[in-house]
C-alpha cells in the first residue's frame, strides 16, 4: 500500500494544497511542503512548472514562470523530493503537463518517482484517451495515477478513468482553469454525487477552492479539497511566505 | 521518397501512427467527441458540401488560377506553376478553412467563435467568416505579433471582432494558442474554437486538412489541363503549422510527384534563432497533439524566431510529423534572408508581391542543393499575398515608410 492508498482508506476530512515546484524561490519547496504538513494537510502537490501551462490561469501561470526563471528543472525537483521525504511522511503528487515527462521518458521518470518517494501522479493534459501505457507503468511501480474527471465527464467515462486510475481521481469542480470562481453549490452536489456514484476509487476534488467553508463542504461531497490558486496568491509579495503559508493552512484546516 | 499506396490516416484515435492524438484537458473531451461527430455527419451530408462549395466559389472567388511563371521559369530552366490561393478573398489560403469549420459551427449551434492568430491572416478570415454569419468573435493575438501586424488588428476590429492581446510566455502564437485554450476550456459549452491551422488534438489536424486539400484538388485538374502531362514532377510549400502545404501535398500523397516542405530557418540553423521544426526539433507534445517540437533537454518549450509572424511557431502539424518520419515528403528549410530576397525577385519578376510565409517556398527554388531537374515541373503554393508584409519588408531593408 503506497502513502496515497492508506490515506484514502481513512474517511477523515482532507485538505492538499498544492505548490508550484521553484516558487516563489528555487529553494523554497522543501520547507513549504514540510511546514504545509505540519500545519495540517493531509497529502500535498507539487507542480512542476511547464512553458505552456494549459489548464491553469493566471496565478498558476505566473508562479510557473516565476520558478522556470528560477531555474527549475525535472531534475531539481526529485532532489527537493528526496530532501522532502527526509523530513516527513506525508503523501506527494507530482502535477505536470505531459511533455517534460514524455521528454525525460516514462519509464525514467516513473523510475525516479519510485526512488524519490512520489506517491501519485496528476497529468492534467493526459486524458483517458492516451493515458492507458503510462498508467499501466505508473500502477506496476506502485504510483499512483490520479486522473481527472470535469463536470461535463460522462457516467460511463467516470467509471473507466476510476477503473485505468486504481486508487485516486481528481474532479475538476468547473468547466475552466485553476483559480476560476466556483459555479453555485447546487450544479456542484448534482456533479459530485453523480462522480460518487460511477467512481471505483476515492476522489478529490480542486480548481477555485479558496475557503475553509469550502473545505468542510466539499469534503462533505468528495474525499477531500484541493488548493492551488489561493496558497500560492498568498505568497505574492509576501515577506515571510512560509509563514503566510502556515497560518493560510491552518484556517483552511480550521484549526485556528 | 516512399510514395504510398494506401493512405488512410488518421486513424479513428485520430493518431498518424505515434504523432496526433488528443492530448487536452477532461473538460474539452466532449466538445472534441461532439465535433467529431458533427463533422463525420456533415461529410456525408451532400446539403454541407453544396453550401461549402457555394461559398467557396461565390464567396471566395474560388478556384484560384493556377499560374505558369514564365519570366522565372526561364530564368530557373524549370517549369514553375504558382497555385495562387493569394487571390481567395482575404488574402490567403485561411479563408478555405475558416468558412469550412464556421459551417460545422453553425450545425453544431455555437453562437461564440474564438480563434488564435499569429501573422492575423487567420484572425481576418475567421473575423470574416464570423462577420458573414453573425457570430461573435473573439481573437487572441501576442503583443508581439500585434505590434508587428497593426493592420490586421484594425482590419480585424473593422470586421466586428474583438482582438484580445496575449502578453505571456514569448507574446507570439504559441502563446495566443495558449490563451485560446484557456478561454474554450472555461466556456466550452457555448463555444465554437476555430483553429486555423492542421494543429491541435484529433479532429482539428484532419478536418483542416480536408477542408484545405481544395488546394491540391484543383491544382492537380488545373494541371492536367494546362500542361501537357497528367503530372506535376514536384510540389513545394511553406510549412508553419502546415495547413497550405498540407492542402497542396495532400491529393497528391499516392502519385508519383516529390514533395517538399519548406521550413523556416529564420537567422540560420545554428543560430538558436529559427522555427525549423523538423530540422531541429524532437518528438514532443504541445497544444493537444503529439508532434515535433523545439524544446529543450527540460521539456519546456523554446521560442521560435522567423521573420514571417504565420511560421513563427515552435511545434508543426502531427500529419507532417509522419509524413517526415516515413520519408514521404522532404522538409527543407530557407532563412529570413532568402525569404526576403525571393519576396523582392517574385515582385519584380512576376508582378506578384508573396506573403513572408510563401516567400520560403520560392526562395527553395533559388537553393543551389534543391535537386531540381532541368525541365521539372513544380507547383509552389503561392499561400497568399504580401501586401501585409510591407512594413516588416521595408524595415528590414531600412526604409522609412
Amino acid at each position: 500500500m503506497n502513502r496515497i492508498q492508506k490515506l484514502f482508506a481513512d474517511p477523515k476530512e482532507k485538505l492538499i494544497p498544492f505548490f508550484t515546484a521553484g516558487y516563489p524561490k528555487l529553494e523554497s519547496t522543501v520547507d513549504l511542503v514540510c511546514a504545509a504538513a505540519e500545519a495540517g494537510a493531509d497529502m500535498v502537490e507539487i507542480g512542476i512548472p511547464f512553458s505552456d501551462p494549459q489548464a491553469d490561469g493566471p496565478v498558476i501561470q505566473a508562479s510557473s514562470q516565476q520558478a522556470l526563471d528560477n531555474g527549475i528543472t525535472l531534475n531539481k525537483i526529485f532532489d527537493q523530493v528526496i530532501e522532502i521525504r527526509n523530513l516527513t511522511d506525508v503523501p506527494l503528487a507530482l502535477m505536470g503537463y505531459y511533455n517534460p515527462i514524455l521528454k525525460m521518458g516514462h519509464e525514467s521518470f516513473l523510475d525516479r518517482c519510485v526512488s524519490s518517494g512520489v506517491d501519485g501522479l496528476i497529468l492534467p493534459d493526459l486524458p483517458l484517451d492516451e493515458a492507458e501505457p503510462f498508467c499501466e507503468m505508473a500502477k506496476s511501480k506502485g504510483v499512483s495515477p490520479i486522473l481527472l474527471v470535469a463536470p461535463n465527464t460522462s457516467n460511463e467515462r467516470i467509471k473507466k478513468i476510476s477503473e485505468l486510475a486504481g486508487d485516486l481521481i481528481y474532479a475538476v469542480s468547473i468547466l475552466g482553469i485553476t483559480g476560476n470562481d466556483l459555479a453555485s453549490k447546487d450544479a456542484l452536489a448534482e456533479y459530485l454525487i453523480r462522480v460518487h456514484e460511477h467512481s471505483t476509487t476515492p476522489f478529490v476534488v480542486g480548481f477555485g477552492i479558496t475557503t475553509r467553508n469550502d473545505v468542510v463542504w466539499f469534503n462533505t461531497h468528495s474525499d477531500g479539497a484541493v488548493v492551488g490558486s489561493a496558497i500560492i496568491k498568498n505568497m505574492d509579495g509576501e515577506t515571510h511566505p512560509l509563514k503566510a503559508t502556515k497560518s493560510l493552512i491552518q484556517a483552511l484546516k480550521g484549526a485556528l | 521518397m516512399n510514395i504510398f499506396k494506401d493512405y488512410n490516416l488518421p486513424d479513428n484515435r485520430g493518431h498518424f501512427e505515434k504523432f496526433g492524438g488528443k492530448f487536452v484537458p477532461e473538460t474539452l473531451i466532449p466538445s472534441l467527441e461532439e465535433l467529431e461527430h458533427h463533422y463525420a455527419e456533415a461529410k456525408s451530408d451532400p446539403k454541407f458540401s453544396d453550401e461549402l462549395n457555394g461559398l467557396l466559389k461565390h464567396y471566395s472567388g474560388r478556384k484560384t488560377a493556377l499560374y505558369f511563371a514564365d519570366r522565372i521559369s526561364n530564368e530557373l530552366g524549370f517549369n514553375v506553376w504558382l497555385k495562387r490561393e493569394d487571390l481567395n478573398h482575404t488574402g490567403a489560403h485561411k479563408i478555405n478553412n475558416a468558412l469550412g469549420q464556421i459551417l460545422l459551427a453553425n450545425r453544431m449551434g455555437k453562437k461564440r467563435i474564438i480563434a488564435e492568430t499569429g501573422a492575423g491572416q487567420h484572425g481576418v478570415a475567421t473575423a470574416t467568416v464570423a462577420a458573414r454569419f453573425g457570430l461573435e468573435c473573439i481573437v487572441y493575438m501576442g503583443e508581439e505579433d500585434i505590434r508587428r501586424q497593426k493592420l490586421n488588428v484594425f482590419r480585424m476590429n473593422l470586421l466586428g471582432a474583438e482582438v484580445r492581446p496575449v502578453s505571456s510566455g514569448s507574446k507570439t502564437l504559441k502563446d495566443a494558442t495558449n490563451e485560446a485554450i484557456r478561454d474554450w476550456v472555461t466556456n466550452v459549452e457555448s463555444t465554437y474554437y476555430l483553429i486555423g491551422s492542421t494543429v491541435g488534438p484529433h479532429p482539428y489536424p484532419m478536418l483542416v486538412r480536408d477542408f484545405q486539400s481544395v488546394i491540391g484538388k484543383e491544382a492537380k485538374q488545373q494541371f492536367a489541363q494546362q500542361s501537357p502531362k497528367d503530372l506535376p514532377d514536384r510540389l513545394v510549400a511553406c510549412v508553419g503549422g502546415g495547413s497550405n502545404a498540407l492542402g497542396l501535398f495532400y491529393p497528391f500523397l499516392k502519385d508519383d510527384v516529390k514533395i517538399i516542405g519548406v521550413e523556416a530557418s529564420g537567422k540560420g540553423l545554428d543560430s538558436g534563432e529559427h522555427a525549423a521544426t523538423l530540422t531541429k526539433g524532437d518528438f514532443g507534445v504541445l497544444h493537444g497533439a503529439a508532434s515535433t517540437l523545439l524544446q529543450n533537454e527540460d521539456g519546456q518549450v523554446m521560442l521560435p524566431h522567423s521573420i514571417s509572424a504565420g511560421l513563427d511557431y515552435p511545434g508543426i502539424g502531427p500529419e507532417h510529423s509522419y509524413l517526415s518520419e516515413s520519408r514521404r515528403v522532404n522538409y527543407r528549410s530557407a532563412t529570413d534572408q532568402e525569404a526576403l530576397d525571393a519576396f523582392q525577385w517574385l515582385s519584380e519578376k512576376e508582378g506578384i508581391l508573396p506573403a513572408l510565409e510563401s516567400a520560403h517556398a520560392l526562395a527553395y527554388l533559388r537553393q543551389n542543393d534543391h535537386g531540381i531537374e532541368p525541365n521539372e515541373d513544380v507547383v509552389v503554393c503561392l499561400s497568399g499575398r504580401g501586401d501585409k508584409d510591407v512594413h516588416t519588408v521595408a524595415e528590414a531593408l531600412g526604409v522609412d515608410l
